[in-house]
């Protein structure tokens, strides 16, 4: 894709979240943060009470200053994660806005504008066109260019049937000529849908976003009470409060951190799946990630390389190993599938076998045939001419036969104790004799074994997809260090294992990309269908993968057990910071009440942190609670440390660094304002 | 050294008997089978209960059901206390009471509250005492005990049951024999027990005395059980006939605490999650003993104004406690009776230093420390589902408690009732403090003044019922609202609960994995705790550094 903004606080994306944190003042966007728009209440009242505020005009002014820039540092978290993702939708959206597309309408062509596409509508597209809308080719084949959308310059094959016949909008058609049926309308492909996300305005809030803000409010309501009731305390006590001071307080109480920067901590976690190439399709999906409990992988790709590789060589008995991999090696040299090259270097390295140059007249390749189910090479030249297969065991064995042969007993026994350990097993044969087994097997992917250990502490477990056998299955399973393995899988037995994993309580996810995965992505409760799947698979998960790698759900997992976090923890850090708050302003408002002639009163002795005078003491706490929304935004944006561990161990980290850090960090703060803003005799 | 003694005498006895009455709650409240003597005994309640006890019901019917049995028996002891002078077993004659210190009392003894605006001994006939109060004695700890029970298996995906099931199992298989068993304990230690009216005897000196008695140990041992705590005398459990010497203290303090321990096992049995029980009560313990260390330490200094004279200082304070009991004794019951919804008194909390006088409000602020039979550990639920979700959320996943996710209509419900405790107490306090409701019945000017009035509001809404004293509370003004405040903190922090389970038991239930939160573990038991401690300081900080905390800081100057 295009350029990635990397740096948090690039200028091109600044200037602009400043004039939208100015923009987000408007009453209705700040009515849906209920701590926000509290605050900017206090700040208009607080505002409105500079006129009254005689001998403290300096302090009023100052008070109702910061109150605003506490709504605008708000705004401005807000506006930056926004504006980040609103940086990658805009690359991708320019790339649509101009296109035109070519419709055919009773067999003749007509230019019209991709905007004005409907559902079902044909278009044409050929080389160099650009593919005006998702949808589904339904004519001819052509090499695409999805570097767009995916960033990979490799063109990828798109045709009409079969599992690779989705075209994304945007996408470029490289060679040849495709009709194209348009499945979404432009404003509502999946592109459009995330980009819609990363907006603000357009933004659903997810379930637990839901319910952190009902907690905040309700957070806010308690505070409130705490506020309005403490003026009649004061009074009782002798201490007439001014407003200003009590909003001040109320401010500063109410968990103005986390408020501010919950929308920024939703978006971001959007945004990062979409740096990391995964579109979804709601909110609620990445937060489901963070909630799963069975990951079902498919073999192929995710956990293996896509290819199996000759490891080891088993000659018959008599005959030299070295002679085995000359035969083995002859038999794939025109074998261009991965498997047969890997024999062919596996000749080379292992026995210095180079491969030879063959003059074409003496001999004729046999190709892989799925009737015969063998490949090889027969040699015309000389007295006697030589024809070497390579197979599956049965097809070698009827091909031995047939060539007056006996098959080797021996031979096919180390082709079944291959097969157990979870290889496939080649038998190479000259003539009537049978010369031994090439070993393939499925290659680990590396560093997947230490990814599963981590998916394993933090409770999640993986389940391995596989068409192989049983014994192949869990030889794989066993080295992969997958949890359990579900062999033979048809579409069928996946969707029931989702619907069993879940009547278990658990949270399944999921990758696929044919359309016959589809029912399993819409019954998963994260379904991660890949970009070069079909469209029907793209409709029903709820992500889009556009690398095509199915690796990637365990990163998936980890941004939204991140978001969820991340949210966790300012949260508690907003709290914790109530505290000192209390011991700066509560001191303040009351230190002269009950006070003897002379001697300030009894409660100065709460203010430990010996702040300057009540009004810097006051002053200093709206300011750190002002700064800190801003200190913590590149937190709120990247989202906390994640280490795969125990739930145990995370909440005892996190507890102590946000729970703790936020007692003691205002204590702090407060105090080191406290002392510029008495040295700046701004009060 | 005796304090300590003390304090292991009376926790570790309590503890102690509250695991074998956990699993006789769980047998008698929600029993496993009903083969044998359980299922008779459960046959009879549902022939005597009719058709009311006929089937199991949602959280929403449930409720319905406990909210009418309420108001019935509301009415019904109303009509006895307004009628008492017409009525028989009034030896003493005791005449008409004011409309408003009716409303008050019964509120407060249909709401397990037991604060009283009277004098017992003064006011009330035998038969209130005995049909009207003690009856709802046993009921309101019955219904508290209920809703537990409903809750619990709400939580773990059952229906709620029948409530009027649950009362009678509450009230008859565990009120009624537990009192059964403490009253002629009471009695053999020197509780008085009779029926009869007041003695007149001459003093020494030639005066006349009535000597009030009656039925005071059968009184006395609901009062204490059932978390209620309302006296048969004035003075409470200072009274030499209702506490007569250090054992009744002694059995009477066990007996605070020994059903809401019990409560908090019979929770974990009935959800299958013990260690989680453990986990609680441990925390529970924990505030507990920080609150009886704190109460014993502040104590032990003697009262500021004796400070600089001339007499012995090594005694603590001795200002309002009961010299039979000792100086320890007195802090000791005051932390157990607030922390439990109990509010009986051996000593004057009016008297304590201002900092130990914190200790109480404390206890019925949070409210959660045990608390009442049954409606104690439904607080802490509250304060559980917040912890919950607050250490969910730090996990990286969603919240959930005993396999069932928290999502947005359990968080609403539950800092809904946060709420609603913060407002009856900090709103009632400021109202009283601003207006001459309260200001004309202070005894006390100042911080201490402010106190009384804190503690008063701070005991209804925690439906505590003891008393700061020092305040003219019978007044219309008073009656009414704390009457309503009782009420309402009542049945609020019970309906909203049950709700919550209501809701909860409706979820499809969540498989355990490594990923999950644990809430059997020591990290959790330190996330509740500290949750339950920022959640109150954060709203009463102020409050009490305007009352106790100024008074202490102005005798420091």
């Amino acid at each position: 894709m295009t350029r990635k903004p990397d740096s948090l606080f690039a200028s091109e994306l600044l200037r602009p979240a400043v004039a939208a944190s100015f923009r987000k003042l408007h009453p209705r966007t700040l009515a849906k943060n209920p701590v926000v728009f509290v605050t900017a209440l206090g700040a208009l009242a607080t505002t409105a009470c500079i006129p009254t505020a005689g001998a403290e005009l300096g302090f009023v002014i100052q008070l109702s200053l910061w109150l605003w820039f506490t709504v605008l540092f708000a705004n401005f978290a807000e506006a930056m994660a926004e504006g980040r993702g609103r940086a990658q939708a805009d690359a991708l959206r320019r790339q649509r806005s101009e296109t035109a597309a070519r419709l055919l309408r009773d067999g003749r062509e007509e230019r019209i504008a991709a905007s004005d596409l409907k559902k079902g509508d044909i278009v044409v597209c050929e080389t160099g066109d650009t593919i005006p809308a998702d949808g589904d080719v339904i004519e001819g084949i052509a090499s695409v260019d999805e570097s767009a959308i995916t960033g990979e310059s490799a063109p990828v094959i798109r045709e009409s049937g079969g599992d690779r016949s989705a075209v994304s909008g945007g996408t470029r058609v490289l060679s040849d000529r495709i009709v194209v049926c348009i499945t979404m309308e432009k404003g509502h492909g999946f592109l459009d849908r995330m980009i819609a996300m990363v907006e603000g305005a357009r933004r659903q809030k997810t379930p637990n976003e839901v319910a952190l803000t009902v907690l905040l409010a309700a957070l806010t309501l308690i505070f409130l009470l705490v506020c309005v009731t403490l003026r009649p305390f004061g009074t009782f006590a002798g201490a007439e409060l001014s407003a200003p001071v009590l909003i001040a307080l109320l401010v500063c109480l109410i968990p103005t951190t986390i408020g501010a920067l919950v929308s920024a901590i939703g978006i971001s976690g959007i945004d990062r799946l979409i740096r990391r190439n995964v579109m979804a399709t709601s909110g609620r999906a990445v937060e489901a990630a963070g909630d799963v409990d069975v990951l079902l992988l498919d073999k192929t790709g995710t956990i293996t390389l896509g290819n199996r590789i000759a490891t080891d060589l088993v000659p018959a008995h008599g005959v030299p190993v070295e002679q085995l991999a000359d035969a083995a090696q002859l038999a794939s040299l025109a074998d261009q599938t991965p498997e047969g090259r890997s024999i062919v270097v596996l000749a080379k390295n292992r026995f210095g076998i180079r491969a030879r140059e063959l003059a074409a007249p003496h001999a004729t390749f046999v190709p892989f045939s799925a009737s015969t189910r063998m490949s090889g090479v027969d040699f015309a030249d000389g007295s006697r001419p030589r024809r070497i297969r390579k197979g599956a065991a049965e097809a070698i064995t009827t091909f031995v036969s047939r060539e007056g042969g006996v098959p080797d007993r021996a031979v096919l026994a180390s082709a079944e104790a291959i097969a157990r350990a979870g290889g496939t097993p080649l038998v190479v044969a000259e003539g009537a004799r049978m010369l031994g087994v090439v070993q393939l097997k499925d290659v680990v992917k590396g560093g997947i074994q230490q990814r599963f250990a981590h998916l394993r502490a933090v409770g999640i477990q993986t389940v391995m997809i596989t068409g192989d056998n049983p014994l192949t299955a869990a030889a794989i399973a066993a080295e992969a260090g997958v949890d359990s393995f579900l062999a033979e899988a048809t579409p069928e037995m996946k969707l029931q294992r989702i619907c069993d994993e879940q009547a278990r309580g658990r949270l399944v996810a999921m990758t696929g990309d044919g359309t016959n995965d589809a029912p399993a992505l819409a019954q998963a409760d994260v379904g991660v269908a890949m970009n070069t799947g079909t469209q029907a698979a793209r409709e029903a998960g709820n992500m889009v993968d556009l690398d095509s790698n199915p690796t990637k759900l365990l990163d998936i997992v980890e941004i939204g057990k991140q978001l969820i976090m991340t949210r966790g923890a300012l949260t508690t850090f907003s709290l914790a910071n109530d505290v000192a708050k209390y011991f700066a302003i509560i001191p303040a408002m009351f230190a002269g009440i009950y006070a003897t002639a002379g001697a300030s009163g009894p409660l100065s002795a709460l203010d430990v942190m010996g702040l300057g005078s009540p009004q810097s003491a006051i002053l200093s706490a709206v300011i750190f609670n002002a700064l800190i929304i801003v200190a913590l935004i590149p937190l709120a944006l990247r989202g906390v440390a994640y280490r795969p561990a125990s739930a145990a161990v995370i909440l005892r980290r996190n507890l102590l660094i946000y729970g703790i850090g936020g007692v003691v960090a205002p204590f702090l703060g407060i105090k080191l304002l406290d002392v510029i803003v008495d040295a700046l005799h701004l009060v | 050294m005796d304090a300590i003694l003390l304090i292991l005498l009376i926790v570790g006895g309590a503890t102690a008997l509250s695991w074998p009455l956990g699993r006789h709650l769980r047998q008698a409240m929600d029993p496993v089978s009903l083969d044998g003597a359980a299922g008779r005994v459960d046959r009879w309640f549902r022939a005597f209960g009719g058709p009311l006890t006929r089937g199991d019901h949602g959280w929403k019917r449930y409720c319905f059901d406990l909210l009418t049995f309420n108001v019935v028996m509301f009415a019904i002891s109303f009509v006895i206390l307004a009628t008492q002078q017409w009525l028989p077993l009034n030896p003493d004659g005791k005449g008409e009471l004011e409309g408003s210190l009716i409303f008050n009392t019964v509120a407060s003894f249909t709401s397990n509250t037991n604060l009283q605006h009277y004098s017992g001994e003064a006011s009330m006939s035998h038969l209130s005492q005995v049909c009207s109060l003690m009856w709802l004695q046993f009921v309101s700890p019955a219904v508290g005990l209920a809703a537990l029970v409903a809750m619990a298996r709400g939580l773990a995906g059952r229906a709620m049951g029948n409530f009027f099931v649950d009362v009678q199992r509450a009230t008859f298989l565990v009120m009624l024999p537990a009192c059964v068993v403490l009253a002629p304990v009471l009695v053999l230690l020197g509780t008085p027990m009779t029926l009869a009216g007041s003695v007149t005897a001459t003093t020494l000196e030639g005066a006349e005395q009535v000597i009030a008695r009656g039925p005071v140990a059968a009184f006395l041992a609901v009062k204490q059980l059932g978390t209620n705590g309302g006296g048969f005398f004035g003075p409470n459990s200072t009274h030499p006939f209702e506490n007569p010497n250090f054992w009744t203290n002694v059995v009477s303090a066990i007996a605070i605490v020994v059903l809401p321990m019990s409560c908090v096992w019979m929770f974990g049995r009935i959800v299958g999650r013990m260690r989680h029980a453990a986990v609680v009560f441990a925390v529970m313990t924990a505030l507990l003993l920080v609150k009886v260390g704190c109460a014993m330490a502040w104590e032990a200094a003697p009262t500021p104004a004796f400070a600089s004279l001339p007499i012995l200082h090594d005694t603590g304070n001795l200002e309002g406690k009961e010299l039979r009991f000792g100086a320890a004794a007195g802090p000791l019951w005051a932390v157990l009776t607030t922390c439990t919804s109990n509010g009986s008194v051996n000593c004057m909390h009016d008297s304590l230093n201002p900092l130990t006088g914190m200790v109480p409000m404390v206890g019925m602020w949070l409210n959660a420390t045990f608390g009442g039979v049954g409606v104690g550990l439904i607080n802490m639920f509250l304060y559980i589902v917040l912890a919950v979700f607050l250490a969910g959320m730090m996990v990286g996943r969603t919240p959930e408690y005993l396999n069932r996710r928290v999502e947005v209509r359990e968080v609403k419900l539950a800092v809904l009732a946060v709420f609603a405790h913060a407002l009856f107490v900090l709103g009632g306090t400021a109202l009283f403090a601003a207006t001459p409701w309260g200001q004309s019945t202070l005894n006390n000017p100042g911080a201490h003044g402010f106190s009384e009035i804190l503690y008063e509001f701070s005991s209804s809404s925690a439906n505590n019922g003891s008393g700061f004293e020092g305040l003219g509370d019978n007044t219309v003004p008073w009656n009414v609202a704390t009457g309503l405040v009782m009420l309402l903190a009542r049945f609020i922090p019970i309906l909203l609960p049950l709700a919550i389970a209501g809701s909860m038991s409706q979820k499809r239930s969540t498989a355990q994995s490594a990923g999950t939160l644990a809430i059997d573990t020591t990290t959790f038991g330190v996330m509740l705790l500290a949750t339950i401690l920022f959640l109150g300081a954060l709203t009463f900080f102020p409050a009490a550094v305007l009352g106790p905390v100024a008074e202490h800081l102005q005798f420091m100057k």
